[in-house]
């Protein structure tokens, strides 16, 4: 055994590499396909967005068979803005979104400082009601939320919608949380040796330090709005000058006056709405997957 | 007979856990009842009297804001409750108590100009004034609190707190209370107040021959019972649609969670370069909003749309596939969107398991390199089972995740194909959608609700099930 085992070696090496490389070649062309998957509905919309093809003298705007535009042109674009009222649910979300992170961010930071640094009686009962709570599905209390509107009769408003997208976000907390238990606690005790109150540690000691998780819980409440789509459907009901884009969007396909001619201008709504939206969460990706794992392993 | 000791030990165990919780709550309640009789014996003059006039107390300490701010609690809140002033013509106060219990008992004329009572506002009414007792209770006993601890600080030859320490200790000692309250004034009018009230309406006639001049009443657990055991139609969809759900909930679960584990390691292979940028391309559905890419979707797979012609064109069918809408063969839409959630959902593990992936101790790849472990050996006996162990947990959030996800059914096919007197419910439609439209677009406000809180039941148990186990996952640490 001993006297060969170079030969064999030299054997097993070969296999290895050629083993290896085939391998290599696998990975690399199922993630070529994958990838292929996965982009083809988002490459087709982005092209059908500059799709600019008539028929006679009419525009063709409907969904056709070829997965390539025959002509490109703008036309998508400026009858977005010209004949819908795309330009004001762009507006609105942003109204809507810009209110949102505001409240949103102040409700979910403060909650996730106190369950993390600050120590009192209930604490641990509060915990462990935010968390149950938080686990129940928003989608609930929103149908909830839809019976007291109709009850009261409730003018259905844009401010409405910043309500609910904020109010419950205070349940929010866990990555936060998991941000500020990382903060040393010896910073906060040799602060208030210095004789400085809890309110003071929290404004200029810990906010400071915390640049990482307010610019990821902003962003994320800001990017909610762009997002949703039921909540506002159901809140803003059927005035289309409150409508988000989202909503506004939908409606152009499948609404209650659908227009099959209106999906080459629904795509250009489409890729507006996504740039800023896609840039946006591309550059936090990198908290984005540390909420996720820190969520799903704390369950 | 010790083994069964033992189990009966454990199921004992358990069950006094369960229990423990109760009786926290009994012994809360009997040493608060024990603290109120104590304070009123011990107590001073002022505290004595704080227990019928609030704010007493704090007069007689000479705390005159803090006892003004409690007096005018007291008196706002009685007149409220003895004059019931009149909200959209429907009293809030002591009436909305009795009103809770009628639901309205004036059917209106038009000839003679009387209004038709409101019944859903009094429903809503009733339960915000009995919420507002509550409160009211909380100020009365922190009421008779302050004033108390003011007679101890007396006692002790302190000076009781001024207001403005009282304001400064918001800031510091119970700076806790000033961060929470507002989130939890918000969870409470947001999310418990109209838990609550939906919960009540499934108990009423609230439905769409009840819109409008229409009086509401209490029918008891006749909608429970109208879908859970009736005979009529809306009895017999529900079962198909309860399954559907739980099938759903299944298979999107699962084919999600072992595509992405296997995407993330795929791409974290030593040899595949570029691993940000394969990343990126998953990721950017996340990144895009569902109702652009489901819609997109949606419209790929129409009969007249490119994904047909592509496969005509290639001879691989003659005539175009109804994807989504085949009435015929309902499976085929559902298959198409559990497929579809593949596409959407795959990422989220991916990342997830990515960033597992990089957190797994390297103690554990070093002991099994001591021990003489081959790459491959390490890689099914550490990495697999260590990203399963870490997952579970997430393995229920995201089944209960599924069981109220909307977005991929009423984006892809609105719930269709279409059954016929089907109470709306078509082939794919889950629980949550169907809840969608009994509510939003049938206005049968009473089913929706059963069927919410059907679908609350089941997630809530599911939920807690999670809890305890991410629990006992804290505590047992059995990686380490």
């Amino acid at each position: 055994m001993m006297n060969n085992s170079n030969e064999q070696n030299v054997k097993k090496y070969k296999s290895v590499k050629t083993s290896k490389s085939v391998s290599t070649i696998i990975s690399y062309s199922l993630l070529v396909v994958l990838s292929l998957i996965w982009l083809i509905p988002i490459i087709w919309i982005l092209l059908h967005s500059f799709r600019a093809e008539y028929n006679g003298e009419f525009f063709v705007g409907v969904v056709v068979g070829d997965y390539f535009p025959k002509s490109l042109g703008l036309e998508n674009y400026i009858s977005l803005f010209k004949d819908t009222l795309f330009l004001t649910w762009f507006i609105n979300t942003l109204f809507v979104s810009v209110f949102t992170f505001i409240l949103s961010t102040l409700l979910t930071l403060s909650v996730a400082y106190v369950m993390s640094k600050l120590k009192f009686k209930a604490r641990k009962t509060f915990l462990s009601i935010a968390i149950i709570l938080g686990l129940f599905p928003g989608f609930m209390s929103m149908i909830a939320i839809y019976y007291i509107i109709k009850a009261i009769g409730l003018s259905q408003s844009l401010f409405a919608l910043i309500l609910v997208y904020s109010a419950g976000s205070g349940l929010g907390f866990y990555v936060a949380k998991g941000f500020f238990d990382i903060i040393p606690n010896s910073l906060m005790e040799s602060a208030r040796l210095d004789g400085a109150t809890n309110s003071q540690i929290f404004g200029k000691i810990i906010l400071p330090l915390s640049k990482p998780i307010i610019i990821y819980t902003a962003l994320l409440s800001f990017i909610g709005p762009w997002m949703d789509f039921i909540f506002a459907k159901v809140i803003l009901g059927e005035e289309p000058e409150r409508y988000t884009v989202s909503v506004g969007l939908y409606n152009m396909l499948f609404g209650s006056q659908p227009d099959e001619n209106l999906f080459t201008v629904f795509a250009a709504g489409s890729v507006i709405v996504a740039i800023p939206i896609v840039t946006l969460f591309l550059s936090m990706q990198k908290y984005y997957v540390e909420g996720v794992t820190a969520g799903a392993v704390k369950g | 007979m010790e083994i069964k000791d033992k189990l009966e030990d454990k199921k004992s165990r358990e069950t006094s856990r369960f229990l423990s919780f109760f009786k926290k709550i009994g012994i809360n309640i009997k040493t608060s009842f024990k603290n109120f009789v104590n304070r009123f014996k011990d107590g001073s003059i002022g505290t004595k009297l704080s227990h019928f006039f609030m704010g007493a107390g704090n007069f007689y300490h000479k705390q005159f804001i803090k006892g003004v701010i409690y007096l005018s609690i007291q008196i706002g809140f009685l007149t409220l409750l003895i004059a019931s002033p009149k909200v959209n013509n429907t009293p809030i106060g002591f009436k909305s108590l009795v009103n809770l219990i009628t639901l309205g008992t004036e059917e209106g004329s038009f000839e003679l100009g009387i209004p038709t009572d409101n019944s859903m506002l009094m429903l809503l009414f009733g339960v915000i004034v009995i919420g507002l007792l509550g409160m009211f209770l909380a100020a009365y006993l922190s009421n008779i609190k302050s004033s108390y601890k003011a007679d101890l600080d007396v006692k002790a030859n302190k000076k009781p707190t001024t207001f403005k320490e009282d304001i400064a200790s918001m800031l510091d000692e119970r700076f806790h209370t000033a961060l929470l309250t507002p989130a939890i004034i918000g969870i409470v009018t947001f999310t418990i107040l109209p838990t609550i009230f939906m919960i009540l309406i499934a108990f009423t006639n609230y439905d769409k021959d009840h819109q409008g001049e229409e009086l509401i009443s209490w029918v008891g657990f006749e909608n429970f019972t109208n879908i859970f055991s009736g005979t009529g139609e809306i009895a017999n969809r529900f079962l198909p649609v309860l399954i559907w759900t739980l099938i759903w909930a299944v298979f999107a679960t699962a084919t999600n969670y072992i595509g992405g584990i296997l995407l993330a390691l795929l791409i974290n292979k030593k040899e595949v370069k570029g691993k940000k940028l394969w990343r990126t391309i998953f990721v950017l559905t996340i990144a895009l909003p569902q109702f652009i890419t489901l819609l997109a979707i949606r419209s790929l797979l129409r009969t007249d749309g490119p994904i047909n012609q592509i496969l005509m064109d290639l001879g691989l069918i003659s005539e175009a596939i109804e994807f989504l809408g085949n009435a015929n063969s309902p499976w085929l839409a559902r298959g198409m969107v559990i497929l579809i959630n593949i596409w959407i959902g795959v990422p989220y593990t991916m990342l997830m398991t990515s960033g597992i992936l990089m957190n797994v101790p390297t103690e554990l790849y070093e002991a099994a390199q001591i021990d003489g472990a081959t790459k491959r050996q390490a890689f099914f006996n550490i990495t697999i089972p260590y990203i399963i162990f870490v997952t579970t947990p997430y393995l229920i959030t995201s089944f209960i995740g599924n069981i109220t996800s909307f977005n991929v059914i009423f984006l892809l096919t609105n719930g269709g194909p279409k059954v016929s007197g089907g109470w709306q419910a078509g082939e794919t439609d889950l629980l949550v959608t169907w809840l969608y439209k009994l509510t939003i677009e049938q206005k049968d406000y009473n089913l929706g609700a059963v069927i919410a809180i059907f679908t609350f039941i089941i997630t809530a148990t599911a939920t807690l099930l999670t809890y305890r186990r991410s629990k006992a996952f804290k505590e047992e640490d059995a990686f380490q």
